[in-house]
């Protein structure tokens, strides 16, 4: 079939609430497309014979297929096709920095395709025409598997085990189920009823959910082992990386993870105690790091109505456009700006911190600018002597990273090891440990959600194969 | 000069195969000729004119290596008794009461004597008396090394018969030579040791391994003055193979034979079903001795033989026997009288057609005559003289015959007779014999009273489909994929067409995938190329027939009603209606049973073996209870039964029933839910089934309704019927490129070659065909069937909604696996774009690691060196290896002009080469640029559209590729519709904007291996520096098709693989015609290094390569040279889209779209970087390897090992030891070290240019007068070229050079004639007159002083002006078949055409002025005819599918009135002078032919041109 429309429309992302009206409150801040729009933005879509976004999406969504679906009205084949590959698109709709559109052909000379928002658009569609429905197994296996963990990769591990057939538990040491997608990711970027919505399918499929399970705690990991099967790991990267500079201890500096778990319960109407409680209000806010949580912590600092925010990067500053030696259809290492950084606040790059100041909490902070050299994955940061500053800060957020799972005695105590970068050591087939699977943040480092549905996937059918043999998942 | 090394091998056993060279697959095309009288007096001086014509036609003739032995030639006389009686020694019976035997016996004394004992006992025990043995004198001395070293004892034997004579004792004579044959094939001689050649008391043979001229040196009786005939029939012949057996020289018993029969194998088997049904009054008993009645280690033209002598000696005459086995094409013919349509319908219920380009002369000794095949692919011209005298050959002027003693010239028409009475002294033609054989017997009211046609009974209704719901289960049985359902089926029932698609297969053969596949996938079509022509079957419907029948075949050897019983299908696609009331409707007629073909799921192997038994056991029980029609169905398919691959059970039923000599009582239905696509078809028909119902695909297009597939409102029965079309024209086409026109013929004829299956499952199941690497065995087939049941039917619930995806056609991450994938074309252009040596090193590893996994053959062994490794700096550098290098043909047209220039400029800048594709060259670019940039292409291309192919053209070139084939779709030709045509490609090709372009599937001036040389030469003569390059296409048989090339004098050969291809294609071609390159070239170097051929040839092979490795392996299979297209695309930015057809090649590649062009980014430089990191892998492979020279490794296939760590569940069977074979030969031999000789110092065009010398340096007026005979070929041509090359394009003023000649024209008079030069010619010519002419004018007139009217005969032959772009032509007299078929843009006028004139014509501007033949204007989408209606039947003559008829204007007149003028001045053309007399008349008798493409074209300009 003769595909043009890349000829005649332009590409037209969904187009995003006013910054005015957005930061006043916790909603999404982009706004769905009319059908008609999508329709267009799908016949972009050249329906390439090597779809380099099919490759270039961790899950291998099948997007050619669903976008000419769309493009034919033919949403409900949509849905279907997406499923296949994809557990949960409303989440990797919202969440998923869409690796594959970069690598879209039409990328190298022109503009990519807006694969994420026909993704969600799909599944958004699906759910208001009710196609999305519980799919329980039509047969049970007799044999039962132990997910640890309700982010993406045990979620996507749970559904896909399910529908083979076996009976699947979810332990989740929190009081509600989610993981990242409940207490990290902040609603203005997903509402948390998505997840409500999809965790009510999966319970309805027949996955029993268990919170406030702590394995290691609440039930040892030996009767794990003996009530279960099998077990997956997805217990993610918790671990939030440190800084040990002078003043680190002074009240007002905290880990991001700490603050946005803070701020997703209050959002979410639940009590957070008032000792210990960290809020951004009125503040003057320092965010260090620059990455996608350096971002989260922005747009909810604005949405408590801070005084100012400086974020800080100790890299330099990315180009606009693609360096040599970063060719399509690599992820472009490029300035990417989200929409918390259209809501205010300044970035800095090349600014090191050397200490905190302040007396009965922090008040301010000391920077340096430096220079990176890379050798291999190795990084040197040289201080460049003159440059030093001062920064006032009355509360500063470090979002600079995690160094792997947070539970090392469970992992340990399933026969399991942690790597040197703090990960679940696996096997090219996820296997931890003899029947003991583990997948996502947990084994890859934190990493993105649609690497943490993908290989949750793969986790499950390792398991499967571990099981049955033959796997058909 | 002895025999080469590797020939003295063969010597000893001709027919032993050898590696990938079987000596089965040779190919003959020959020249023949026949002499006779209608005076009844015998005389010497026909036999004498006989060799004579012979010698004439020995261009057509060949040698091998050794120049001086010949491929064979031969002559038939009737028996010469005065010499016989003289010389014999013996007392002879008077004359006809005696039997003389033409025998080759070996040289051994005592395996001689033994043959001879032989022969006394059979006599004696068929009561015949053998009177004596004469020792027939011989000269070998004039014969060459080669042919002595084979050569046989000859004696002739004498029969007696006690007073039998005539008929009653041939049919003896024919009993004892076949019991003397069983005899000596039971004691294990070979026909190559003990032969009789002809054994008949009418006729003798005299034939051997010999060229034309030494045959009456070689055998002195030929030259005594006593012996006489009435007739002479000679043969030249032109072989492939690499020792012509004396025994294949021809004429046979009653045949000589130019030309191919492409349905061999099917008319073999079906020959051999009949046998047991033969019962003949005439034989009585003995008919038992006359089986097997085909010699099946003889040539196609052998068992031709073979056949027509058993039709002839039951009792038909030899032109009844002609006409049942190479029909006319009949069936679509609404001219036909009704008795001649029945005696065709009647016949072909008894005998399919041995179809296949076919000039051919026979007699039984008394009567002599000639036919063409239905589409008149070979040439043949025929004269009578005043004293009786008649001439028959395949060129005219063959025999200095005075022109006023000949009262008759004309020429052999497709499907038509030419017979003589040489007793009765008349010449009967064609409706002569035809109407009174076709009244012979009441065919009509037999018919009526036993056939039944299918489409005229009662029709069931179309039987539910069962529950949708139940679809996707029984989809996975038979393992649809969801992109099938998009890709596949969905355009053909949305558009009635086969889809289409671009860039090749790159997935691996079946027997290399991972998945399961349909053993469908396991068989590659083959095609026609070189040796015989693929037919067009949309321009040229007429001659195809896809029309079959169930229930047929009775005794072939008698007539009458019962033999016409038989059910008549229009197709062999039956729609569930159809298949349900053959089973229902005419059950009482043609009772029909129905075999289940499934298998017990848990059975495994044991279960499928017993399965195929079960059903053979079936068929043959349903056969003797008295049904016709055997339906074999899958539809009871469940949980428990998988489905017996339809095709094996088909081949399986068939073979078996062959086998049992019942097959021929009973038709066979495939009711399958497997079949989908065209190929299945193809190959179930190809196996044996008359008819096959695809039920699943046609329920499968009401689920494409209910997904959307198909447009909204599509209604279902038209979509099926669509669907059913589009299998329809499918099946034609894969017919069509092997060149066979009937289905009837194809059925049973396995034209395809299998890759990957074991012998043992191939000789069991699919008998006869080609299989040259091993491969898997029924057990892997029950696995594959039995892994797709399992995933219909799983043990859990898997996803319950979907199919698998596919990703056979579009790359898909968990689909099947491509060599061009997200990582290797990103990996490659990074390589190119600053990545450098590194990330070319990355690509290749990715590459050769895919390679190994198991994509192609190449990975399936490892190069093992066995010398010490050499220093890098002492290897050849990088520089020398590209000259090595060239990009693929990718025309102008095909792919932007930045694309094309960029390629252009890299290889020049390299000193490699650029290929300009298919579609002419602008001449600016012959112009170096400022820069020294060149984007001149040095490999032009000369393709089957001829567009731009000009003298200019030819002279700026360095090669000339003649594409015989091409990999993504060998055997069809192309079209360039008119949305593409912009102005620039209109200019380059000649034509109009906007006006769509048909390239034919043949080149119409190479229908055999001779017409090839004679267009090697045609090129050769046009640019004698440039080398001349064939490109063919690997499939089984290529190998000896490349030998022929060589002996036809290319400089230069390329195998393509299958899996190439840049342009669009139909789908179905680019994944299933063809063999990989390895098999190809592989084949090509063993028997070219076998026939001594190899060191005259460039080898050059292409398709997917990609690394230095694969140019190693290239190397050491036996390639010279290689080819690179797709990857220099994707270095220069292509990424594999696929959508080259569609004109939105997003990356400015593949379209001509402005817009997009501008998004082009490659350059020079980045295909400059591939083709030197490949050299630089190259040399660093050969440093390790310890080479220093890269010829070292040409051929050097030893140093491949096949792996032994392969673990494939199926490529773990393959064995390749005959891939890998070497042919011992001195290094040498065994590639490129010597040039060809051309042979073009004595041609008549080194005198024109050395007296025309004064205009070629001046411009000086010259005017010359000579003589010339058809051994003058291409005349005109290099003085042709000597103009282009001075002056380009434009050429000299008008009329500088004219040149009057006598006498009868060779083969392409006039070729590219320049502008500047007229030829003006008093006789006759032959075939390919002005073809390419460039801008010169041509003159073609009747000798002055003869009585025949010029517009009653024939002056000159077939495909005149082919490709012309300029000029003028005009011809006083009847020209042959195809008169300016593709001319696009030369203006000519003739008094009568045969078939097809005007065919694909494009411009130019032709005028006719007497009859015309059938399918007049087919294809043409531009230029202008004019043709006189002389009998007011005209329109019935035209193909009306792309033009129209006209009123003439003023114009027209004005044009016709000066051109008919200037018709009558130069060739004194009574006809025209009648015309002008009354011009007002004359006028009013013109019809206009306009093409309706154009109309709209030039109406459409006319509104633009209006101002607002």
């Amino acid at each position: 079939m003769s595909r043009t429309g890349f000829m005649e429309h332009p590409r037209e992302p969904r187009h995003k609430r006013p910054v005015v009206a957005r930061v006043g409150d916790y909603r999404e801040v982009y706004i769905s497309h009319p059908l008609t729009t999508l329709r267009t933005q799908a016949a972009r879509c050249m329906d390439c014979a090597v779809p380099f976004c099919h490759q270039g999406c961790p899950l291998g969504n099948l997007i050619p297929e669903w976008n000419e679906l769309v493009h034919d009205g033919e949403w409900e084949q949509a849905i279907t096709r997406l499923h296949l590959t994809n557990n949960f698109p409303e989440f990797t709709g919202t969440l998923c920095p869409a690796p594959c559109e970069p690598a879209c052909v039409l990328a190298i000379n022109s503009d990519a395709v807006t694969i994420k928002d026909i993704e969600l658009s799909i599944i958004d569609r699906a759910f208001e025409e009710g196609w999305v429905r519980a799919q329980p197994p039509g047969s049970r296996t007799g044999k039962r598997v132990a997910v640890v963990g309700s982010g993406p990769a045990g979620l996507a591990a749970a559904q896909q085990l399910n529908r083979a057939g076996h009976r699947v538990t979810v332990y989740e040491k929190a009081d509600r189920a989610g993981g990242l997608l409940r207490y990290g990711i902040p609603d203005f970027k997903m509402e948390k009823h998505r997840l409500d919505r999809r965790l009510a399918l999966l319970e309805a499929e027949g996955i029993v959910f268990e919170c406030n399970y702590e394995i290691g705690r609440t039930i040892s990991a030996e009767e794990l082992r003996r009530r279960f099967d099998a077990v997956v790991l997805c217990v993610g990267a918790e671990r939030g990386r440190d800084v040990h500079t002078p003043g680190r201890s002074l009240p007002g500096v905290h880990l991001a993870m700490d603050y946005l778990i803070q701020q997703n319960r209050r959002v979410a109407g639940e009590a957070v105690p008032g000792a210990g409680a960290i809020s951004a209000a009125g503040r003057n806010v320092v965010i260090i790091g620059g990455g996608d949580t350096a971002a989260d912590c922005l747009g909810n600092a604005h949405r408590e109505g801070c005084a100012s925010v400086e974020v800080l990067s100790v890299y330099p500053e990315p180009p606009q456009t693609r360096p040599a030696g970063n060719p399509w259809p690599e992820w472009p290492l490029v300035l990417q700006t989200y929409p918390a950084h259209e809501e205010g606040g300044r970035r800095h790059y090349g600014v090191m911190v050397t200490g905190f100041q302040g007396t009965e909490r922090v008040e301010a902070i000391e920077t340096v600018e430096c220079e990176v050299q890379r050798e291999g994955s190795r990084r040197e940061f040289t201080p460049r002597p003159g440059s030093e500053g001062l920064m006032p800060a009355d509360l500063v957020l470090l979002a600079i990273g995690f160094d792997g799972v947070a539970c090392s005695p469970l992992v340990e105590g399933l026969g399991a090891r942690l790597t040197d970068s703090g990960a679940i050591a696996v096997d090219a087939g996820f296997c931890a440990a003899p029947g003991v699977f583990a997948s996502g943040d947990a084994t890859r480092g934190a990493s993105l959600v649609v690497w943490a549905i993908a290989e949750g996937r793969q986790a499950a059918a390792a398991c499967d194969r571990y099981l049955a043999a033959l796997t058909t998942i | 000069m002895p025999p080469q090394p590797g020939l003295s091998e063969h010597l000893s056993d001709p027919y032993r195969v050898r590696g990938l060279y079987d000596p089965r697959l040779h190919h003959d095309n020959c020249g023949v000729a026949f002499v006779a009288t209608l005076h009844r007096e015998p005389t010497h001086k026909i036999v004498g004119s006989g060799l004579e014509a012979l010698c004439n036609l020995g261009h057509r003739g060949a040698t091998g290596s050794d120049p001086l032995s010949g491929d064979g030639a031969g002559i038939l006389i009737q028996i010469p008794d005065a010499l016989l009686r003289r010389d014999a020694g013996l007392s002879l019976p008077a004359p006809g009461a005696y039997g003389v035997g033409m025998v080759f016996l070996p040289q051994d004394a005592a395996a001689r004597a033994d043959c001879e004992a032989l022969v006394a006992s059979a006599c004696h025990d068929e009561g015949l008396r053998l009177a004596g043995w004469r020792d027939v004198p011989v000269e070998p001395a004039c014969a060459g090394p080669t042919a002595l070293a084979g050569m046989p004892v000859i004696r002739q034997l004498f029969v007696g018969a006690f007073g039998l004579e005539g008929d009653t004792l041939e049919r003896r004579l024919y009993v004892l030579r076949r019991v003397i044959e069983r005899r000596s094939d039971a004691v294990g001689l070979t026909r190559d040791r003990f032969h009789i050649a002809s054994l008949s008391s009418r006729t003798l043979v005299y034939k051997g391994m010999l060229t034309a001229d030494q045959l009456p040196a070689f055998y002195p009786d030929l030259r005594d003055p006593v012996t006489v005939s009435r007739l002479a029939m000679v043969h030249a012949r032109f072989s492939t193979n690499v020792l012509p057996r004396w025994d294949l020289a021809q004429p046979f018993r009653l045949s000589a034979h130019n030309g191919e029969i492409n349905t061999l194998r099917g008319n073999v088997n079906w020959m051999r079903a009949r046998q047991s049904k033969f019962r003949s009054p005439h034989y009585g008993a003995d008919i038992s001795k006359l089986r097997p009645v085909i010699d099946e280690l003889g040539s196609d033209s052998s068992q031709f033989d073979n056949a027509l002598e058993l039709l002839t000696m039951a009792g038909r005459s030899v032109e009844h026997a002609i006409m049942m086995m190479i029909p006319e094409a009949w069936d679509r013919n609404p001219l036909m009288d009704e008795e001649r349509h029945a005696f065709y319908e009647f016949h072909a219920s008894l005998i399919e057609p041995w179809d296949g380009p076919a000039a051919i002369a026979f007699t039984d000794g008394r009567l002599i005559g000639a036919s063409l095949d239905r589409n008149g692919l070979r040439p043949a011209r025929w004269l009578v003289t005043e004293d009786g005298w008649v001439v028959m050959a395949s060129e005219a002027g063959v025999l200095p015959i005075a022109e006023e003693r000949i009262s008759k010239k004309w020429r052999l028409e497709p499907g038509r007779l030419l017979l003589v009475d040489t007793e009765a002294g008349e010449i009967l033609d064609d409706d002569a014999v035809k109407s009174l054989l076709s009244r012979r017997h009441p065919y009509r009211e037999w018919i009526r009273q036993g056939a039944v046609r299918l489409d005229e009974l009662e029709r069931v209704a179309d039987p539910p489909d069962p529950d949708p719901g139940t679809l996707l289960v029984r989809h996975r049985v038979f393992g649809y994929t969801e992109e099938e359902l998009k890709l596949v089926l969905a355009p053909m029932a949305r558009d009635g067409e086969e889809p289409v698609g671009s860039m090749g297969n790159d997935a691996p053969l079946a027997v290399l995938s991972e998945r399961p596949v349909n053993l469908f996938a396991y068989f590659k079509q083959l095609f026609a190329q070189v040796t015989n022509p693929p037919i067009d079957p949309i321009r040229e419907e007429l001659v195809m027939s896809l029309a079959t029948s169930l229930g047929a075949g009775g005794n072939l050897l008698e007539q009458g009603p019962a033999q016409a019983k038989r059910l008549e299908v229009p197709t062999p696609i039956l729609s569930n209606a159809d298949l349900e009331t053959i089973r229902h409707v005419t059950q009482r007629q043609f009772p029909a049973a129905t075999i289940s073909t499934t298998f017990h799921s848990d059975g495994g192997v044991q279960a499928l073996e017993e399965g195929l038994e079960r059903i053979c056991r079936l068929a043959s029980e349903k056969i003797r209870d008295g049904y016709t029609v055997l339906v074999l169905s899958d539809r009871h398919v469940d949980a428990n039964h998988a489905p017996i691959p339809a095709l094996l059970a088909t081949a399986a039923v068939h073979h078996h029933l062959v086998r049992e000599h019942t097959r021929s009582g009973v038709g066979m239905v495939i009711e399958t839910g497997e079949a989908r696509e065209v190929m299945h078809i193809a190959l179930l028909v190809g196996f044996g089934a008359e008819t096959v119902n695809p039920y699943l695909a046609l329920e499968t297009v009401g689920e494409l309704l209910r997904r959307g597939l198909l447009p909204a409102g599509t209604d279902l029965a038209r979509a099926k019927e669509r669907y059913i079309h589009a299998l329809y024209k499918g099946v034609r086409k894969v017919i069509s490129k092997m060149g066979i026109s009937t289905i009837d013929s194809y059925s049973g004829a396995q034209i395809f070659e299998a890759v990957g299956l074991a012998p043992e499952l191939v000789n069991r199941y699919f008998t006869g065909t080609a299989s040259r690497i091993g491969g898997i065995g029924l057990d892997v087939v029950a696995e594959e069937t039995l892994l797709r049941h399992r995933m219909a039917f799983p043990e859990r619930t898997v996803d319950p909604v979907s199919l698998a995806g596919g990703g056979d056609y579009q790359w898909r991450r968990d689909g099947e696996t491509h060599a061009w994938n997200p990582t290797s074309i990103s990996l490659l252009q990074h390589a190119v774009r600053g990545g450098g040596p590194q990330s070319y090193a990355a690509f290749a590893a990715e590459v050769n690691d895919e390679t190994r996994t198991l994509k192609t053959l190449r990975g399936l062994f490892d190069i093992q060196g066995d010398r010490e490794p050499v220093a890098l700096d002492e290897v050849e550098p990088a520089t020398e290896i590209v000259h090595r290098f060239c990009t693929g043909a990718m025309s102008f047209g095909a792919i932007s002009k930045e694309m094309h220039e960029t390629l252009a400029i890299a290889m020049n800048r390299l000193g490699a080469k650029s290929n300009t594709g298919e579609g002419g060259e602008d001449p600016e670019r012959y112009v170096v640029d400022p820069n020294g940039d060149n984007r001149r292409s040095a490999i032009k291309q000369v393709a089957s559209g001829r567009f731009g192919v000009t003298a200019n053209y030819l002279v700026n070139a360095d090669e000339l590729q003649i594409k015989i084939a091409q990999g993504a779709k060998p055997g069809e030709g192309g079209q360039l519709p008119g949305n593409k045509v912009d102005e620039v490609i209109a200019r380059l090709r000649y034509s109009t904007p906007g006006v769509g372009l048909i390239s034919p599937p043949p080149h119409h001036d190479i229908y055999s291996i001779e017409d090839l040389a004679q267009l090697i030469h045609d090129l050769k003569m046009a640019n004698p520096e440039a080398r001349i390059s064939v490109k063919l296409v690997s499939e089984v048989g290529v190998g000896t098709v490349a030998a022929g090339v060589a002996k036809a004098r290319a400089d230069h050969i390329v195998i393509a693989g299958y899996d190439g291809g840049t342009g669009a294609a139909p789908l179905s071609s680019v994944k299933h015609a063809g063999v990989p390159w390895e098999l190809g070239l592989s084949e090509a170097q063993q028997v070219l290094v076998a026939q001594g051929l190899r060191s005259r040839v460039v080898l050059q092979v292409d398709g997917q390569l990609k690394t230095g490795r694969d140019v190693l392996v290239g190397a050491m299979l036996g390639a010279d040279e290689f080819g690179f297209s797709t990857a220099a695309l994707i270095a220069s930015g292509c990424v594999m889209m696929r959508v080259c057809h569609l004109n939105t090649c997003p990356v400015g590649i593949a379209t001509h779209d402005p817009e997009l062009r501008k998004r082009f980014a490659g350059t020079p430089e980045h295909v400059i970087a591939f083709m030197l990191f490949v050299a630089e892998d190259v040399r660093e492979r050969m440093a390790a390897l310890g080479f220093r020279r890269f010829e070292e490794l040409i051929g050097r296939s030893d140093l491949l090992q096949p792996r032994t760590d392969i673990e494939h569940w199926k490529a773990r069977r393959l064995d390749l030891s005959a891939l890998l074979h070497r042919t011992e030969a001195a290094p040498e031999e065994t590639h490129h070290t010597r040039s060809q000789e051309h042979h073009l110092e004595d041609v008549l065009d080194q005198r024109l240019i050395e007296l025309a010398t004064p205009a070629l340096e001046r411009g000086d007026p010259v005017r010359l007068k000579l003589r010339m005979r058809n051994v003058d070929r291409t005349v005109g041509g290099m003085l042709s070229g000597a103009v282009a090359r001075r002056y380009g394009e434009h050429g000299l003023p008008d009329d500088t050079i004219r040149i009057d000649l006598h006498g009868s024209a060779g083969g392409s008079f006039g070729a590219w004639l320049a502008p500047g030069i007229t030829l003006s010619l008093r006789g006759e010519a032959n075939d390919y007159v002005g073809k390419g002419l460039s801008g010169g004018r041509l003159i073609i007139s009747s000798p002055p002083n003869v009585s025949r009217a010029a517009e009653d005969n024939v002056v000159i032959g077939n495909v005149a002006l082919y490709g012309a772009t300029s000029g003028e032509l005009f011809v006083n007299g009847v020209a042959g078949e195809r008169f300016a078929v593709r001319n696009s843009g030369a203006v000519a006028i003739v008094e009568g055409v045969g078939d097809h004139a005007c065919e694909y014509m494009t411009g130019g501007r032709v005028v006719i002025l007497g009859r015309c033949g059938r399918n007049l204007a087919a294809g043409m989408s531009g230029g202008v005819a004019y043709v006189v209606d002389v009998d007011g039947r005209l329109h019935e003559h035209f193909n009306l599918a792309m033009v129209g008829l006209e009123e003439l204007d003023g114009e027209d007149a004005q044009f016709l009135h000066d051109l008919i003028t200037r018709h009558h001045e130069y060739t004194g053309s009574l006809l025209a002078s009648r015309m002008l007399q009354d011009w007002k008349t004359s006028l009013a008798g013109f019809v206009k032919v306009m093409p309706n493409e154009l109309r709209r074209v030039l109406s459409l300009k006319a509104r633009l041109d209006v101002p607002a």
